[in-house]
This record gives structure tokens, sequence and C-alpha cells, in this order.
């Protein structure tokens, strides 16, 4: 058989290496046009009646946090990793904001309630805030460094690594 | 018990198809009946065990043992007993089993059945029908295993989606399944003709039937699968070009394409390494579809992807690749066909384009489904190739389809004169042209609209024409009457006229298309309790929500009254459903079907005091064209396949009528 | 003789042409039909949704899904088209926060081109190859086909046309 006929069956490999690098790409996984770019901003009225807005918050570095009770595992899992990490850096001056996105308020009272937030969550009407931030689905994190440009995203549950690295990062920040 | 038992019947059942396969081979090349018998005897086997399998996994589904982790994961006690049979291909491993089911069904009855007929091809046919078989055991008794143990066994279980659990369930995944499957013995034979280098057209007469059955099921399967989408999901349409619905229509365009081009070598003995590549495809097609089912690379709602299973499927598309073009390429020489024509205006060059519109749209598809993972491996970027593409690239080409349907099956073979030109087509230009003429007068004005008016009214014009001449000239001969002529001709040429009933199906359902997306109206409004909307000539009035408590979820519905003028016409109660363990409700559609048009409600949001609610409510034009369409064409192929026996029965009986 | 052979070339040049109109005419008035404006706000804002992806569902759009996330993009959609945002400017809104996942139909420019320029370019050539093949075909019909007795061919197409006449 000659090569040029070795052709013909050949001419199926290039697909199938398409289509097994395509078990090393992750559907989910949506790069956002955002990194590197300065955070939208927003103010909106916490659940626990103060107001939080992204402007005032220049100068410090911002975990902002998007998050819905009906999400579980993922933000059930990572919910008491961002408390704790909330704990261990807001002296330092790390800031952080939580928005539920798509949520009824009762339930969401309620996760807040179940893991002992003690910074600021915000309930997003209008899902203005997700829109803005191209959330496509919970959870997703951003890190906001101190001159509010937006340095990573990260989309799913939150790791302890990946967390301490990322806030580590942005305190040492100017 | 049934774990272990099932699982191990599996084994053997895997033996015994590799058994059967290289028993058969061995067999062929060494002339050895006693090995040949014994294979056979193994394929029946083999099948044996499967069902004893599939009963099993059905016994432990009806009587909820949840010791196994596929039935807890797709029944609960509670769900209806033919849920729960259903429950059989709600998930990956089950479908794997039923998959191998029906492969071992279809080799045991090909077996059965073309034994003492081709005996030269038989075993290899034999031995390729085994080796699928056997990979899809393979697949479930080392990676996807559906009688896996549950630890610890959960008092109920998770159940089917809410939304698998009604009747189109039970009929769906069977109409694909058949045809899929089906598709696999025309398969098996082109490439037992290649390692035999047995290659007249044997093979072809062989399995037109299977192919064509195949054809009906995979037709029937699609059109199903539109009509539960539009019914059910509640987003008022029926096809989204989501990877895995095209992964079902690829090999359906190539098989039609393979069904139409095979006519040419039936005829002509031309084409033969193009049928082979056709029937390769589509098999191809097939497994690719698989794989993109249950690999989740492209996200798709169909998609129950699972772990290192989709790495196995893609293993065996390499090799049924890598194989069959081999072969191919192998015999490429003794392939080569006496290709003749007396002129190029001949149903052999319609034949031809038809293919390359075919193959061109299998191509676009197949494109745009790959595309945005060609995307990602080069640019690095995620892109969407979605439904405004598809449905902008198809529309052209669907259109040339259609003109090639009025004319290819009026075009003489070999060389049409012009006679023959001028008394088939004139008529059917001249009525179409008419008619849409008419059709302008009435008030249509949009381009494609028109467009596909004029296309369709030509084709139906071509085969009215060529109903009407042959009816009236064989009335004329025979003395019978219009009707009972009419009869006879569908039955002694009985693939010819199938097959203009399918063209006429087709144009049905292109029309019934056209027309819906074209002229559909769409409206939502947020309305508080009294309040109406106008929508074309009809108001809904929304009367007030109402929320109840059923078997498994809470159904929120909103009471709507249509009217036309001041009359009342219909109520409808579009609503949602909530289930314990989804996230989010499930719609629930109400719409008033009718022939020419439908009207459409959906319940998007409301209030939880039922001081207002949200309700969408379309018109789709003759949306029921469509399904009305698939039932033609499976009409039609009813009529083209009907079994030579009961052919000679009716004739004879028609015959003995007083002439 | 030599005007029936005429006639032949006509009817093959006019098969040609029909068969590129098949293929290449609807292709054009399809991609032209997207040039139509729709004043009324409704269908305008259905038209653009129709274009953007709803972000927490598999492969709806906009206009289609019944979600809650996608009715308020919906009437962001709105807002935007009713302070005269064109088609590109709200598209562009969405891309610059989404990316272009976001777009339902890969904007025809740069490596996009192929999956908009690859199925034209395969039928043309599809259409070249069967040209090719039938030339080859039709050139190699053998002039060995016996000449049929015109009396004979004359008594069979009276007859055949008597037969239609009935």
């Amino acid at each position: 058989m000659t090569w040029k006929k070795l052709l013909i069956p050949l001419a199926s490999v290039p697909l199938i290496l398409l289509l097994a690098y395509g078990f090393r790409t992750d559907p989910k996984a949506i790069p956002s046009p955002l990194v590197q770019k300065p955070a939208p901003e927003f103010r909106l009225k916490a659940f626990d009646g103060g107001e939080v807005s992204l402007a005032e918050l220049k100068g410090k570095p911002v975990v902002l946090n998007f998050w819905a009770s009906w999400c579980y595992p993922a933000c059930y899992e990572e919910a008491p990793l961002l408390e704790a990490t909330w704990k261990r850096f807001k002296e330092q001056g790390l800031m952080m904001v939580g928005v539920d996105i798509q949520d009824k308020e009762a339930n969401a009272r309620e996760f807040l309630q179940r893991f002992g937030f003690t910074f600021p969550n915000v309930p997003d009407p209008g899902s203005k805030v997700s829109i803005d931030y191209g959330v496509y689905g919970v959870p997703e994190t951003f890190f906001i460094d101190r001159q509010g440009q937006i340095v990573y995203k990260h989309v799913g549950a939150l790791t302890p690594a990946l967390v301490e690295a990322q806030v580590q990062a942005l305190l040492k920040g100017k | 018990m049934i774990s272990t038992l099932g699982h191990f019947v599996l084994f053997l059942a895997l033996g015994m198809s590799l058994y059967a396969a290289g028993a058969a081979v061995y067999g062929a090349r060494t002339g050895r009946e006693d090995w040949l018998a014994s294979s056979r005897n193994a394929v029946l086997v083999n099948w044996c065990l499967v069902t004893l399998a599939l009963f099993l996994l059905e016994y432990a589904l009806i009587t909820s043992d949840f010791s196994i982790r596929y039935v807890a994961n797709n029944s609960t006690r509670g769900s209806l007993t033919r849920y729960k049979i259903a429950g059989l291909w709600g998930s990956l491993e089950g479908s794997i089993l039923l998959w191998a089911w029906l492969q071992s069904l279809f080799s045991a009855l090909v077996v059965a059945r073309y034994t003492d007929r081709h005996q030269a091809v038989m075993p290899y046919v034999q031995a390729v029908l085994q080796g699928i078989c056997a990979f899809f055991l393979l697949v479930m008794t080392f990676a996807a295993n559906p009688f896996a143990p549950s630890f610890p066994v959960p008092p109920d279980g998770r159940g089917l989606n809410p939304l698998l659990e009604v009747t189109d369930m039970l009929v769906h995944p069977l109409l694909l399944y058949l045809g899929y499957v089906g598709f696999s013995v025309p398969f098996a034979f082109a490439m037992a003709a290649l390692i035999t280098g047995r290659l007249s057209e044997e093979w072809l007469k062989n399995t037109r039937r299977w192919t064509i059955v195949a054809w009906l099921f995979l037709t029937g399967g699609i059109f199903y699968g539109g009509w539960w989408s539009y019914r059910t999901l509640g987003w008022g349409g029926y096809w989204a070009w989501d990877p895995v619905e095209n992964a079902s229509f690829m090999p359906w365009l190539t098989g039609t394409a393979f069904i139409h081009s095979v006519m040419i070598q039936e005829r002509k003995r031309m084409l033969k390494v193009w049928n082979l590549v056709l029937i390769t495809l589509t098999f191809s097609l097939v497994i690719f579809g698989t794989f993109l089912t249950r690999s989740g690379i492209l996200g798709s709602v169909h998609a129950f992807a699972e772990g290192p299973v989709g790495m196995v499927f893609l293993g065996f598309l390499a090799l049924v690749l890598l194989f069959s073009l081999g072969l191919i390429a192998y015999r490429a020489d003794r392939l080569k066909g006496h290709g003749e024509l007396d002129s190029v205006v001949s149903r052999e060059s319609a034949f031809l384009l038809n293919n390359v519109v075919l193959i061109g749209i299998c191509f676009t598809v197949f494109l745009g489904t790959i595309f945005p993972l060609l995307t990602e491996a080069i640019r690095g970027t995620k892109i969407s190739v979605g439904m405004p593409y598809f449905n902008r690239v198809s529309v052209p080409l669907g259109m040339a389809l259609l003109l090639l349907m009025g004319i290819g099956p009026l075009i003489a073979w070999g060389r049409a004169s012009l006679n023959n030109l001028r008394r088939n087509f004139v008529k059917p230009v001249v009525a179409a042209a008419a008619a849409t003429a008419v059709l302008v007068v009435l008030g249509v004005r949009q381009a494609e609209a028109l467009l596909a008016f004029l296309c369709s009214f030509f084709v139906v014009g071509t085969i009215a024409l060529e109903f009407w001449t042959s009816t009236r000239t064989r009335a004329a001969t025979t003395g019978e009457g219009f009707l009972q002529a009419f009869a006879a001709l569908l039955l002694r040429s009985r693939r010819r006229y199938g097959g203009l009933i399918v063209h006429l199906g087709v144009v049905v359902a292109i029309i019934g298309i056209a027309v819906s997306s074209i002229y559909k109206v769409e409206h939502e409004v947020t309305l508080k309790p009294g309040e109406r909307m106008e929508i074309g000539p009809y108001t809904v009035q929304f009367n007030d929500l109402q929320a109840g408590e059923r078997p498994t979820h809470i159904l929120v519905w909103a009471n709507l009254t249509v009217l036309k003028g001041n009359t009342p016409l219909t109520e409808l109660h579009p609503g949602q459903r909530f289930y314990p363990n989804q996230q989010s409700p499930f719609a629930s559609v109400d719409a008033s079907y009718h022939w020419n048009q439908d009207l459409y409600t959906i319940l998007s949001t409301f209030e939880r005091d039922g001081s207002s609610a949200t309700i969408k409510v379309m018109i789709n034009p003759m949306m029921a064209w469509i399904w009305i369409g698939g039932c033609v064409i499976l009409l039609g192929v009813l009529v083209a396949v009907l079994p030579e026996r009961r052919l000679a029965m009716l004739t004879a009986r028609a015959k003995a009528q007083p002439a | 003789m030599i005007r029936r052979r005429d006639r032949w070339a006509s009817v093959r040049r006019a098969t040609w042409w029909l068969t590129l109109g098949v293929v290449f005419i609807p292709w054009w008035g399809a991609a032209h039909a997207d040039a139509a404006t729709n004043f009324d706000l409704e269908d305008r804002v259905r038209e653009i949704a129709s274009e953007l992806r709803c972000v927490v569902c598999q492969n709806l759009s906009v206009a289609d899904s019944p979600s809650d996330l996608a009715k308020e993009m919906r009437n962001l959609v709105r807002e935007l088209v009713q302070q005269g945002k064109s088609r590109e400017e709200i598209q562009a809104y969405f891309v610059s926060r989404y990316g272009e996942y976001v777009l339902l139909s890969p904007p025809k420019r740069g490596f996009n081109l192929l999956v908009w320029g690859l199925p034209f370019l395969a039928i043309a050539v599809g259409g070249g190859v069967v040209y090719l093949v039938v030339r080859r075909w039709t050139e190699q019909a053998p002039a060995s086909r016996p000449a049929v007795d015109p009396t004979y061919a004359e008594r069979v197409q009276r007859e055949l046309k008597d037969r239609e006449q009935v």
C-alpha cells in the first residue's frame, strides 16, 4: 500500500487529537475580559442595613465573592474559608464583600446566619452587579488590588492555598 | 447478589462476543465450518446473556433494589413503574447496557437471517457486529458498571431528573438507539465486503432494508425529540442546535446521502468508494455522537458525562475511523467503478448534487459543533457557536435541497430528453409561480417565506404531477378505478412512490419550519389579576395564580382565559413545577395546538402573593405541520419497505378484482 | 441535426446556471436578510437578545430563556436600545463583561471567518468535484452504444404520446 493511500486513514488523526485536547479543557472555565481592568463600581445596601460602595474601598485590597443559597455544594464548601480569611486578614487592611445573586431574601439570610458571615454581604437586585462583573455562575471570586484593578478571577469553590497566595499578593501590592 | 451476578453475566457476555468474533474470523480463514457454526451459536448465547443482564437490572429497578448504585441514582420508590423501567436508560451505565442489548439483538437477527445466503461475507459481518458489541460490553465491565453496588444502601433513590419522568422518555431514546444501532448493520456488511474483497453490489442489496429502517427510526427519534422539547421545555422551540442534537442530525444527513447515492451504484455500478465512505462516515458519526454525549467535552443539556468513559469512547472512535478508512484505502484500486454518464442533465447528476448539499450541511454542522473547541485550542479563548449561526447557514442549504427534491425524481436516469424535461417541469414551475403570486397578493411579503413557498410548491407540484400522470396512465391501460390504480401503483413501485411520499413529508415539514419561525409572534407581559394583553387577533386575560401539591412536586400555575374579541375561546394554565431536590423550577407549558397554529403560553415569573405574573404568549403558525410532515415521512418509508410477500398478496387481490 | 445539438448546449448551460443558483443565490439572499431593521422596540430587543447567550442556561439565548437572569438581561437590553445604542454597541457592552463566549454567533472577523467561510468553500469545492466527475463520465460515455433505429424510436415515441393522451 503506497504512502498516498495511508493518507486516507491518517486524515482522521488531527480530529482525534483535537477531541483528545477537549479533555483538558473545562467547559465551565470561561476566561474573563475584566482581568487587568478596573473593577466596575457598585453601590448597594447590605443585608445588615449598611451601604457598600466599591469606590469608597479604594486603597484597600478587596475580595469580592459572588454566592447564592441554592449553590450547593460549592458555596457551602468555601463559606467557612471565606469567613476565616476575613477574620485573619481584616486587621491588615483586607476588605471582603459578598454579593448574593438570584436569591430569595429569606434563604440568603439563613445562609448568612448558618456560616456566621461578619463581612458585608449585599443582595443584587436586578442582577446589575452580576452582569457588570460577567458572572456566569456561582461561586465566583474576584481579587481586586488597592488601585481598584481586578487581578484575578476564580471560578468555583476557593481553596485555602489559592486564597492565601492571592490575598498575600494583594496586601503586598501598592 | 444481583450486583455480582449482573457484573458476572456482563463479563461472560463480553467473553462470548469476543469468541464469536474471533471464531468467525478463524473459521472463515481456515474454511472450517465447525468453527463457523460455533461462532454463530456464540452470537445467540451472547444475546441471551445480555438479555439476562438487562432483565436483572430491570428487575432491580422495578423492585427498587437500592443496593445497586444505578438503581439508587435513577429511580425512587414512589416512581410509577413505567418510569422505573425507563430508568434503565436514564443515565450512562444503563444506556450503554441498552445499546449493547440492541447490538447483540441485531447481531443475532443478522446471523439468523443471512447465514444461508451470503456465506463468504457473513463471518466478517458477524465479527464486526460482535466487535462493536464487545466494545460496549467492555465499557460496562471495566469502566461504567451498571451493577456497581451502593454503599451504604440508601433508603430511597434519587430518581430520574423530573424532566425525564414523562411518557416521552419511553419513546425518544429507544427510537434513536434503534436508528444508531441499525446503521451498524450496513456498516458491518461494507467492512466485510472490503475485507473479503467481494466488492460487487451484493452488500448493498442485502442491507438496503436495514439502512432504510435504521433511517426511519433515526428520523422518528429526531422528530419526536423536537416535539417533546417543544411541548415540555418551555422556551417555545424544538431544536436548539445543541451539540448532542447535532450529533444525532449528522448521521441522519450522511445516512440520507447514502440512501440516495446507493441508488446510483445499484443501477450504474458507479461511486463504490464514495458509498463506502458514506456508510463509514455515518457509523463514525453515530460513534462520535455517543462519544459527545458521554464525554462532556462540549457542554450540552443532554450530556451525562462521567470520568474516563469519554476517553474510552474516543479510543473506539479512533479505532473505527482508522480501521474503516484504512480498509477503504487498501482496496481503493479494486473499487474504481466504470463511471459513465450519457448526459450532464440526468438523475445521476441531481443525486450527486444532493450528496454535495447533504454532506455540505453535515460538514457545516460538524464544523460549527467543534469550532469552539478548535478556537480554544488555537486561540485560547472560548467562543460560542449557537442557534443564530446554525440557522443562518442552514437556511440556504435547506432551500437548495428542497429544489433538488423537486428536480431529482423527475429527471430520467442517464440522459434526460428535452421532452422529458418539458413534460415534467413546465407545469409544476408555472403552478408554483402562480401559487406564490397568490400568496404575495394575500399579503405575504417576506422574501425568505416566499422563496420557501416557491420551492415547496414546485416540489409538491412535481410530486403531484408524477402521481397524477402515472395513475391516470395505469387506470387507462388496466381499466382499474382511479383509487385502485393509485394503490396498485404504490405497491408496484413502492420504492419510487414511497420515496415521493417521503419527499412530500419533508416539504410539509420544511413549510412548517419556515412559516413557524418567520411568522412567530411573541409577547412577554407582566399582568395583575384581571388584566389583559393582546397578541395577534387574541386577547389573553390573567385571572389568578394558584398553587397545589402534587405527588412529586409543587405546582404553581396561572389561570388564563383566551378570547377572540369578546368571546372566550379556551382556558390555559401555564405553570412552574418545584421539585424538592432541584434548584430551579421546571416550566409547565400550556398551549392550544391546532393544525394551522399553536397558541403557546409560559409562566415566566410571578409574585408569591399572586399579585402579578409575567407570562409569555406565542403564536406559532403552522407548527403542527412539522410533526405532520414527520408522520408523512414515516408513512412513505413504510410504503417503500413493505415486505415482498405482502406485496404479492395485495397485487394478487387487486388483480382478482373484476377486470 | 445541428439545431438539436445547439438546443442541448443551451440546456446544459441552463442546468449549470440553475445549479449555481440553487446553491448560491439563496445564500446571498439569506445573508442580506440581516439588513432589515426593526423599528418596533420589543422586536428589536428580541432580535438583539436572541444573539446573546443566556449565561445560566445551556445553549439558550437571552430571548428564549425562561430564567430570571435572562429576564433581567432582556430588561438591560431594552434600556440600552432605548438609549439609542446600536446592535454592535450592545454586543460590545456584554462582551466587555462576559467575553466573546456570550455571543451566540461568532463575530465575522479573524479566526472566526473560518467557521463562516469554510461551509461555503466546502460546497463550492464539492460542486467543483461533481462538475469534474460528471464531465469525465460524460466524456467516457462510449460512442459504441448502438444507435437506435430511428423508425423504431419514432414509433415508440408516437405510441407513448398516444398512451398519454388516453
